[in-house]
């Protein structure tokens, strides 16, 4: 059956790439998912400076890196779930626990490292609990963890009383996890940074994350090469829930106190909306972090800018949920581009 | 090249009250490309998933390497070096031709935080594909850029560096056009030369087994019916048999209990 003479590898490697027609920017938005969101903050950036010229204030600045970045850490784990082809709902519940367990452990005379360490084991306990219930049950994560969600409310009120309390720790572990400079949240900023930066790297250069991809891409396929997929699974629910507890624990060290009613469903859904945001699917085989980062910093931008406009809190929303379906239609539009071979 | 790589013993294989297999010997020689060929519902993917260690035989014997074995699992039979090409391939379409290639065995270039070698990985990807004529673009394209052909093409080259001795194939040009199937019996022919794999594919398509194989057996109604070179025997006696075959069948059908 001869047909043509066999090629090599190297031979076609050397072919010059097709011309292209959609241009340096057209290609930028096919094959970077975060280049298209990181245009659109700039875009959004710039609309609301000249609507509202305090938007670009250091006070206004400060605003909204408390949100975005309290977002970002935490759709850094959801974004890690979803890859695998599962769902977090519970996240934001664990992100007002895990405080009130590092607080109940400092009274109990733990020391304070010690007790943060606990709450983010609270954060890796609950994580393990979902990923074992959705794994080895074969109970739907979307259900799993509503049921969790529930749970976790409900422990964090009663071992609370629904009141606030106050977290002691020395001057020294108030600065590295909720420091302020000049009225700046810089301690937050720079754990997302280093966390968005962190997760990046795992997902893109560990075997850690190829097997994540692998799991969420081909669940049996990655079964019949022998991937752990359990493992994968009940692992990055983990990380997830810990990321969701540490977020939780920044965020008390900054405002000295811990509310439990603080994060919630609100939460979670704003980190799975910059995950989707940033161009990750919920269908799972593919997203990014960096891109998650991204996703966090335009809802920030998108809730900040429409709140100086003085847009009222009911349309916001409104105008938050159309923006999201609008870039979930692009996203989805994108990826089928990009599956079926950029701009042919 | 007269050692013997598998040899099964009067294979049978019961579904409840279908009998899949009968009586199977088959006998498999190291460097040799076995086809199998047989009619819909023959039982030769049944027997291929026993070799796999997918499914247990009802009765019979399995020899690997002049050993009698009795595989356990999957994993079992991939451990000694018997490699099934999957169905639906195996292969992350989400990820790049190298590391799916190295998928489950990556090579690392920090252990401890499991950080992949993609130079190493990609470089004996490339090599590794480029000896076995493995028509690609580039090993950096992800899995779903590419053909059917090309998609098969890499899971058998996965396999073969697997270190796999005996390589199970089941229908790989199903569903494929010409080019395609060109393909992968060039990738199976340049297995031939350069590898010691000994392979079983199972085919529907007689030109495909008379281009690659060293020798063809006949499944018929789960037994053996016809084993032989494929030089000594030719596309006519096939067909031949299976026409014979075909005719008794209507014959049943006409006249049944004689
Ligand atoms: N898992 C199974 N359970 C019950 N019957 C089966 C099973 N697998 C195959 N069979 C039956 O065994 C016979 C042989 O099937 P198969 O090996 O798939 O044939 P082939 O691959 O030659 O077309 C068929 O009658 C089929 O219906
Ligand atoms: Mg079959």
């Amino acid at each position: 059956m001869p047909t043509e003479p066999p090629k090599s590898v190297t031979e076609s490697q050397a072919t010059p790439k097709r011309p292209n027609r959609l241009g340096v920017l057209g290609r930028l938005f096919l094959h970077s998912r975060e280049a298209s969101i990181l245009i659109a903050g700039i875009v959004l950036v710039i609309y609301f400076q000249s609507t509202a010229p305090v938007f670009l204030s250091w006070s206004n600045i400060a605003n909204l890196v408390v949100f975005a970045a309290t977002i970002a850490i935490i759709a850094a784990g959801e974004t890690m779930v979803v890859i695998t082809g599962e769902m977090d709902l519970s996240v934001g519940m664990v992100y007002a626990l895990a405080p009130f367990v590092m607080y109940y452990a400092q009274q109990a005379g733990v020391p304070y490292v010690l007790a943060i360490v606990l709450g983010l084991g609270a954060g890796a306990v609950v994580g393990l609990i979902n990923g074992l219930i959705t794994v080895k049950l074969q109970i739907p994560s979307f259900i799993t963890t509503l049921g969790t969600l529930f749970m976790i409310n409900g422990f964090t009120l009663t071992i609370s009383g629904g009141v606030l309390v106050r977290p002691e720790a020395d001057p020294l572990i108030f600065a590295i996890f909720g420091g302020n400079f000049a009225g700046f949240p810089i301690s937050q900023l720079v754990w997302a940074i280093v966390i968005t930066a962190l997760f990046q790297f795992i997902l893109v250069k560990t075997r850690w994350g190829l097997h994540t991809v692998a799991t969420g891409g081909n669940l049996l396929g990655a079964a019949e090469v022998g991937i752990k997929i359990a493992q994968i699974k009940i692992g990055n629910f983990m990380l997830c829930s810990m990321l969701g507890a540490f977020a939780g624990i920044l965020d008390c060290f900054r405002i000295s106190s811990a509310d439990p009613l603080a994060g919630g469903t609100d939460y979670m859904f704003r980190a799975t909306a910059s995950a989707v945001i940033g161009g990750t699917l919920l269908t799972g085989g593919s997203g990014t972090i960096i891109g998650a980062f991204l996703g966090a910093a335009v809802l920030g931008i998108l809730s900040d800018g429409f709140t100086l406009s003085g847009v009222s809190a009911y349309t916001f929303d409104m105008i938050l949920g159309a923006a999201i379906l609008i870039t979930m239609v692009i996203n989805v539009r994108l990826s089928k581009l990009r599956a079926a071979g950029g701009g042919k | 090249m007269s050692e013997e790589a598998l040899r099964t013993e009067s294979i049978s294989k019961v579904f409840g009250r279908v009998t899949a297999l009968r009586d199977v010997s088959i006998r498999l020689m190291k460097g040799e490309v076995l086809g199998l060929l047989g009619d819909n519902g023959a039982g030769k993917s049944t027997l291929m998933k026993i070799l796999t260690g997918f499914h247990k035989p009802s009765g019979g014997k399995i020899f690997f390497d002049g050993q009698q074995i009795e595989l356990k699992s999957v994993s079992h039979a991939r451990s000694l070096g018997i490699e099934p090409v999957y169905q639906d391939l195996a292969l992350i379409n989400e990820v790049n031709v190298y590391r799916n290639m190295f998928l489950q065995k990556e090579l690392m270039r920090n252990k401890f935080f499991q950080i992949l070698d993609d130079r190493e990985m990609r470089r004996l990807a490339q090599q590794h594909l480029k000896q076995m004529r493995v028509n690609i673009p580039s090993v950096d394209v992800e899995i779903s850029k590419l053909s059917g052909g090309q998609r098969q093409a890499i899971a058998v080259a996965r396999s073969v560096y697997a270190n796999a001795k005996v390589l199970l194939l089941d229908e790989p040009t199903a569903a494929m056009g010409v080019k395609e199937s060109a393909m992968i019996l060039d990738v199976i022919r340049q297995l031939k030369e350069t590898a010691n794999v000994a392979v079983i594919i199972v085919a529907h398509n007689y030109a495909h087994v008379f281009d690659v194989c060293d020798r063809v057996n006949l499944l018929q109604n789960g037994k053996i019916t016809f084993d032989r070179a494929t030089k000594e025997t030719s596309i006519d006696e096939l067909m031949n048999l299976v026409l014979h075959e075909m005719r008794e069948a209507r014959e049943q059908i006409q006249h049944p209990g004689r």
